[in-house]
């Protein structure tokens, strides 16, 4: 047999995944996204905080107007001569750092605590459900209006935020599948070789969590970035220096009664897509994932 | 089944308790409130005058009975800004608030179940597909973009509806609404719909699943087989069933767009509790933030209380299970 053609669990798993062609496309989408983000001051026209780059009297202009140095601003400007596609990339970059790094955070804090609460039982087991269970009966949005109004805005707080607000979903998840791996075999096995409980649980359990996991996390990045971006609509979230899409539209805001739509527009649909593209990738993981659903 | 209600009458007490101390501890521990209530060209000496009148060098705990022990009494201190009692001023923003989050839920249920039941009949029509989709939609969609969309559409290029504020109201019991003028409910229709979009998507997607669920049951086959209309079986039978998990998950949402209304009234400038916090989250008028917040609280404690009342009432199953 030709070994490059072995069925290796991941080549099942892409062909899977690959069974429904949206999720293909929305997978596409948030490669694209994540690259512009990244790349954004190799790709967009302008640096939108080198004020040497802005020109004021360029305030305003609608989308496809040409600027003075020649080219062209597609998406229109912001009230202070910003290209808003630049601004829309390097927002971007803010937004998605914010989403991945505290859903990642939020992920290896909650799965850990998740882990330790089904190894444990007992009354750690009680004092970490019950207090992930007060947790999910407040709306993450008022959780997270508490604790930046306790601790007010920048970059880190929002982030410390969102942390806070996550943990709790993985941690009701990876305790609910332990529960479950804890009592299979190679668990009694491991634990029969006398192997350190930690490495039980870390090395053993965990990769066999991971599934449900990467569906919360990749849902839990998009909620994320959306709560992110309405905390920053609110003036509550990153500071003006640091401009995520929801601060680029919450700019739009007084411009808009005027009829100048752009500078709100088009922040949106770049959040808008975002989050349809990473909602739809975990929709598909979780079809894909699913050990009930496996043909 | 007294035990089990006083037990979990208790549990609601302790929840509340505990959200004090985190209230109070997020106010003045992990911010000063001196540098906020004293002015900072204040000398030495009036700055510990003011700090032993406001009981700032006691011991924490004892501070902490005392906001306790005012907390009980209605007394959440005065708004720096309004120069009012803090209760006060979230119980005279509070109607409007109210107001916007029940006609949300209300719209939810008039526009879910109808297309919820539509698409769980006829999941693989085209219309069934579509409401799926859009569901999806409604969850992913950024809310205050919506609404911004919205003014921008309806509000500045159609000229349809009034962009913000809350129109005319009148006064009834003391209060004054807007649902009952027509300028009103125009003021109203844009910051209600934003609003519900996420719970129309909720009810749809339930109702949804539940018909789906009921319709291959052996009551609804039996009901077809004693000959009842179709129509019968749909709306009398399967809707019942369908009805507890909807209403249950209705109720838990009201409390989510009463704290979700924070978006929608910075949105559309509507005057509620929502815009009440944010503007005073951005001056730090401390009084009015921890006030909200322990209304709020209270407001999620005795809702959740209710609803588990309620299913020991509905449903047999969890009576029985909870008095063990």
């Amino acid at each position: 047999m030709n070994p490059k053609r072995e069925i290796t669990p991941f080549r099942r798993f892409a062909a899977d995944y690959a069974g429904n062609k949206l999720a293909v496309v929305a997978f596409l989408g948030v490669v694209v996204i994540v690259f512009l983000a990244v790349f954004a001051s190799f790709i967009a026209p302008q640096n939108p905080y080198d004020l040497a780059q802005l020109d004021i009297m360029d305030g305003r202009l609608p989308p496809g107007t040409k600027s003075g140095a020649g080219w062209v601003y597609w998406l229109g400007t912001d009230d202070q001569g910003r290209d808003m596609f630049s601004g829309i990339l390097y927002g971007l970059r803010i937004s998605l750092g914010v989403g991945f790094g505290s859903a990642a955070t939020a992920g290896v804090i909650g799965s850990a605590l998740g882990l330790i609460a089904a190894y444990a039982g007992g009354w750690v087991e009680t004092a970490i459900m019950r207090l992930v269970d007060l947790q999910l009966s407040f709306p993450a949005i008022l959780v997270a209006l508490m604790i930046l109004a306790f601790l007010g805005k920048g970059v880190m707080n929002v982030m410390l935020a969102l942390v806070i607000v996550e943990w709790a979903r993985y941690a009701r998840t990876a305790r609910a599948a332990a529960l479950v791996e804890r009592r299979r075999e190679y668990v009694e096995a491991a634990e029969c070789l006398a192997l350190p409980q930690w490495r039980v649980l870390f090395r053993h359990i965990l990769p066999n969590c991971m599934p449900p996991l990467i569906v919360i996390g990749a849902i839990q990045v998009a909620s994320a970035i959306l709560l992110e971006a309405t905390l920053s609509f609110l003036g509550l979230g990153v500071p003006i220096t640091e401009p995520s899409l929801g601060l680029l539209i919450a700019n739009g805001y007084q411009y808009m009664l005027s009829g100048k739509y752009w500078i709100s527009f088009y922040p949106g649909l770049a959040l808008l897509v975002t989050i349809v593209c990473l909602n739809l990738v975990a929709d598909q993981l979780r079809d894909v994932l699913n050990p009930r659903l496996q043909r | 089944m007294t035990i089990w209600i006083l037990r979990r009458l208790f549990q609601a007490v302790l929840v509340m308790l505990a959200m004090t101390v985190i209230v109070f501890v997020g106010v003045n521990v992990i911010g000063d409130p001196i540098e906020i209530l004293i002015s900072p060209d204040a000398d030495q000496a009036e700055r510990l005058r003011a700090i032993a009148a406001l009981g700032l060098d006691k011991p924490l705990w004892e501070q902490y009975l005392r906001f306790l022990w005012g907390a009980l009494h209605g007394d959440l201190g005065r708004s720096f800004v309004f120069n009012e009692p803090a209760l006060r001023l979230i119980g005279q923003r509070m109607p409007a608030t109210l107001e916007l989050a029940v006609t949300a839920v209300l719209m939810a249920v008039i526009l879910g179940i109808p297309l919820g039941l539509l698409a769980g009949l006829y999941p693989n029509s085209l219309f069934g597909r579509a409401a799926m989709a859009g569901s999806i939609l409604g969850f992913s969609l950024p809310s205050f973009w919506v609404g911004l969309m919205f003014i921008m559409v309806f509000a500045v290029q159609l000229g349809w509806l009034p962009s913000t504020g809350r129109g005319a109201t009148v006064t009834v019991l003391g209060v004054p609404w807007s649902f009952l003028t027509r300028d009103g409910l125009a003021h109203m229709a844009m910051p209600a719909f934003n609003l519900a979009l996420g719970n129309i998507a909720l009810v749809l997607r339930l109702t949804r699943s539940g018909v789906r669920e009921n319709l291959p049951m052996d009551y609804v086959r039996f009901a077809r087989a004693k000959g009842l209309s179709p129509q019968r079986v749909v709306f009398v039978h399967v809707l019942k069933n369908i009805m507890i998990p909807v209403v249950t998950v209705l109720g838990l949402q009201f409390g989510s767009t009463v704290a979700f209304a924070v978006v929608t009234e910075s949105v559309f400038a509507w005057p509620g509790m929502g815009k009440l916090i944010i503007d005073s989250i951005n001056v730090l008028d401390r009084p009015v933030i921890v006030a909200y917040l322990m209304m709020i609280v209270l407001m999620f404690v005795t809702i959740n209380l209710i609803v588990d009342l309620l299913y020991t009432v509905l449903d047999p199953r969890v009576r029985i299970g909870g008095a063990e």
